[in-house]
């Protein structure tokens, strides 16, 4: 068995920009629960309408890439919107059913061989990273993400970071966004705005007595954690092809659990979270099915690589019991509202 | 990737454009002399065929492939009867459709004796690896395959009532359990699939002609999950007096682990319970039912009525009803509010481990996240009717149940749950309290 093999491979999820995506993902989450108190189970719709309305807008409207990232970042503040105008009034836990449910209906959708022109079906999309790669002119493009790449070809790093310029790219790039994000989100909580969220989250009648149109503070921060999942998707569609398989239900309780794990209402918790989380995740992914493979585990390989996911909920069921604060969170500051 | 999924784009453009062009041929090679109708002519591999009215050549007849990746090809036959299609795989299948709407009047696809149920006019055909094959259609005075609309009405409408009432089983559950605990149990789509998955363990132990044995003693199970569970998690968890938010999120956190756990024993595939492939038989028109739909649908009436009876007439039913409404009035007046609470989630989870048995059936198939399909389904239902009330989640089920059958007439079967989502957010919106439900329910 390759202990450090495995050990190093499961350090590189550190930088790896899934985890910076999915990090993306979890502090839109933190924006949404963590600071606003509403409660969408639906993020991976978020992070589906991100990563698709990039590809789409690459493949099927021929925009160049830094626009067509922009109708990723569109559809999600339009599902915010749409989902918002009608659900915002509704108790905690009807608010989880409605998310929950849109973004079904965002996956069935784009799953649906209805539209299999546009969305690739089952199928995904994919080439949209490369040059051109429009449905109407497949060769001829104006050069997509990949080609915007300033770091000449070859291979940067010291192991376990030895990657080759895509990757680098890919870390730089969702490094800078996240950065952003986190400094961006940093400045609103503690911002007069912020106030006036976290209070909505305390008690939402106190802060309409005192004047605040609630509803509009609640979809605003419903759209900028939603821009956050959008955000996320991009990235992941940056570095791979997109798939309706990857957001699903399971998606958003994952974030959820990274969420929960890092403490919902702080500001460096979700990165922290995420990063724990996924490293764990590769880490016992890789584990063990090693462990069964030299007979340490009485099981076969395949089972061997469930056992993280069955972890995985079990963790988040003792998280939300004995520590709903999070590792890094406040007592004080007590997410789950009664 | 990139230059194959730009050749598949190409190839995919270039067929259609062929297949437009061959129509416009084929119209035309009616009245035009003999020479077979060819689309794809610049592919590898072949499928050719006939289609002839007792010997005579019948030609302007549409005939469809469809094939893997998203193969598609429309051609006509020429005035001899004949067709021919470039495909671009050899052994591989494919499925040949004539569209029986394009053969002149009074005349269908003759039907093979020996599978009367198959429809005549959709044939599969394999091309092996010689990479030709021959596909030919035989025609006669018949019945069309066009199934009258009303016998397809009929056939969802049977398929939605066998749903519903499984979907009912499911959310009557989940509907008390919410009523009595202000939980929104998200495990609940595994307490579905743990009927079904215990069966199939009990029938691997016993042997498939102990099928009879083995429910009763999966329900047996299911019953001890749900006493195991609230004993375990829920009643510690009251006792803490805990949030419903955070409750919701460790029942989200609960359903992870136990899906997973199911994957780690039975495996990623799907597995048959016996008398899963029962013969259907014909029951009018050209509407099928099989003996296990009948007796699903039988045992579901006889279940639900059961149920009811308890829930009116016994002194527990009662019990749950009052806590349901207000449970410090009930604990007031001297119910045992923990002991109605576990008996409620043993007959919860009953009635779940039941619907998942029946599900198996109905899908058909077990998986390990079987109960995950369907949970926002069983939402949806218990929305519909109104949270907490149990006659409520009955009529939402079959409401959502025939509304998920049906909506496949009108729309593509892949979208057929979306129509019940957005109805789960349209009466979450419009009347929160659901059909049978009472407006102070919602806070």
């Amino acid at each position: 068995m390759d202990f450090l093999g495995i050990l190093s491979s499961s350090v590189s999820f550190i930088l790896a920009p899934t985890t910076l995506a999915y990090a993306l993902a979890t502090l839109g989450l933190a924006v949404h629960f963590g600071f606003g108190g509403l409660l969408n189970m639906g993020m991976a719709g978020f992070m589906a309408l991100g990563a698709y309305g990039y590809a789409i807008g690459v493949l099927t409207f021929g925009l160049p890439w830094y626009l067509a990232a922009f109708v990723g970042i569109g559809a999600a503040i339009v599902f915010a919107l749409i989902l918002g105008i009608p659900t915002l009034r509704l108790r905690g836990d009807y608010l989880a059913i409605v998310t929950i449910a849109a973004a079904e209906i965002v996956r069935l959708l784009l799953l649906s061989s209805a539209f299999g022109g546009v969305t690739g079906s089952a199928d995904g999309l994919s080439g949209f990273n490369g040059p051109g790669g429009t449905i109407t002119n497949p060769t001829e493009g104006a050069g997509g993400f990949d080609q915007s790449n300033p770091i000449p070809a070859g291979t940067y790093g010291f192991p376990p970071f030895l990657d080759n310029e895509r990757i680098w790219y890919l870390r730089i790039v969702g490094a800078i966004i996240l950065g952003l994000a986190i400094f961006i989100v940093w400045r609103l909580v503690n911002s007069p705005w912020g106030r006036v969220i976290k209070g909505i989250r305390e008690d939402e009648d106190a802060v309409r007595s005192l004047g605040k149109n609630v509803f509009a503070y609640k979809m605003q921060a419903l759209i900028i954690g939603g821009v956050l999942g959008a955000l996320g998707g991009l990235m992941l569609a940056f570095s791979t092809n997109v798939n309706s398989s990857v957001y699903v239900t399971s998606l958003t309780f994952f974030l959820w659990t990274a969420l929960l794990l890092g403490g919902a209402a702080t500001v460096f918790g979700p990165l922290a979270g995420s990063i724990i989380f996924w490293v764990l995740q590769a880490f016992l992914g890789l584990l063990f099915p090693a462990l069964a493979e030299v007979g340490l585990m009485p099981f076969s390989t395949i089972q061997a690589a469930q056992i993280k996911f069955i972890i995985v909920g079990f963790a988040l069921v003792l998280l939300v019991v004995f520590r709903p604060q999070g590792l890094f969170g406040n007592k004080k500051e007590l997410t789950f509202v009664k | 990737m990139r230059t194959r999924s730009t050749m598949r784009r190409r190839i995919a453009r270039l067929a259609s454009a062929l297949s437009a062009f061959a129509l416009a041929f084929g119209v035309l090679a009616i009245a035009a002399p003999a020479q077979a109708d060819v689309v794809n002519a610049e592919m590898p591999f072949k499928v050719s065929g006939n289609v002839q009215n007792e010997g005579n050549p019948v030609g302007g007849v549409t005939v469809t492939l469809t094939g893997a990746a998203g193969f598609t090809a429309t051609v006509a036959t020429d005035a001899e009867g004949k067709f021919v299609v470039g495909v671009p795989a050899k052994e591989a299948d494919y499925t040949v459709t004539l569209d029986e709407t394009t053969l002149p009047d009074g005349i269908a696809v003759i039907d093979n004796p020996a599978t009367p149920f198959v429809e005549a006019n959709v044939q599969t055909l394999t091309v092996g690896p010689g990479g030709r094959a021959t596909m030919n259609f035989f025609i006669g005075q018949g019945e069309r395959h066009t199934t009258s609309f009303i016998d397809q009405v009929v056939q969802r409408l049977i398929s939605g009532l066998n749903f519903g009432l499984m979907l009912a089983l499911a959310s009557v559950g989940l509907s008390l359990i919410y009523g009595t605990t202000g939980i929104s149990n998200f495990a609940h789509a595994e307490l579905v699939t743990f009927g079904a998955v215990a069966t199939f363990g009990l029938v691997g132990l016993m042997g498939p002609d102990l099928l009879w044995i083995a429910i009763p003693l999966a329900l047996v199970l299911s019953a001890g999950l749900g006493w195991g569970l609230d004993a375990a998690l829920w009643a510690p968890l009251r006792r803490r007096g805990m949030g419903l938010v955070q409750l919701m999120i460790v029942s989200i956190g609960l359903s992870l682990g136990i899906r997973y756990t199911y994957q780690f024993f039975i495996g990623g595939q799907t597995e048959q319970l016996p008398g899963s492939d029962a013969e259907r038989f014909k029951l009018f028109g050209s509407v099928t039912l099989s003996i296990t739909d009948i007796v699903s649908m039988g045992l579901s009436v006889i279940l639900i009525v059961a149920f009811a009876l308890w829930l009116s007439r016994t002194k527990i039913g009662k019990a749950t009803r009052a806590i349901s409404d207000n449970p410090s009035l009930a604990a007031s007046s001297g119910i045992d509010v923990d002991g109605v609470v576990r008996i409620v989630w043993i007959i919860g989870s009953v009635l779940a481990g039941f619907s998942g048995i029946l599900w198996a059936y109905f899908r058909p198939g077990i998986r390990w996240d079987m109960g995950g399909q369907i949970l926002l389904l069983i939402f949806a239902a218990t929305t519909l009717g109104g949270l907490g009330t149990a006659y409520g989640a009955l009529v939402g089920s079959l409401i959502v149940g025939v509304l998920v059958e049906g909506s496949s007439l009108f729309i593509p079967s892949d979208l057929k749950y979306v129509g019940a989502l957005v109805i789960l957010i349209g009466i979450l919106l419009f009347r929160p309290q659901g059909i049978l439900g009472r407006k102070e329910r919602v806070g």
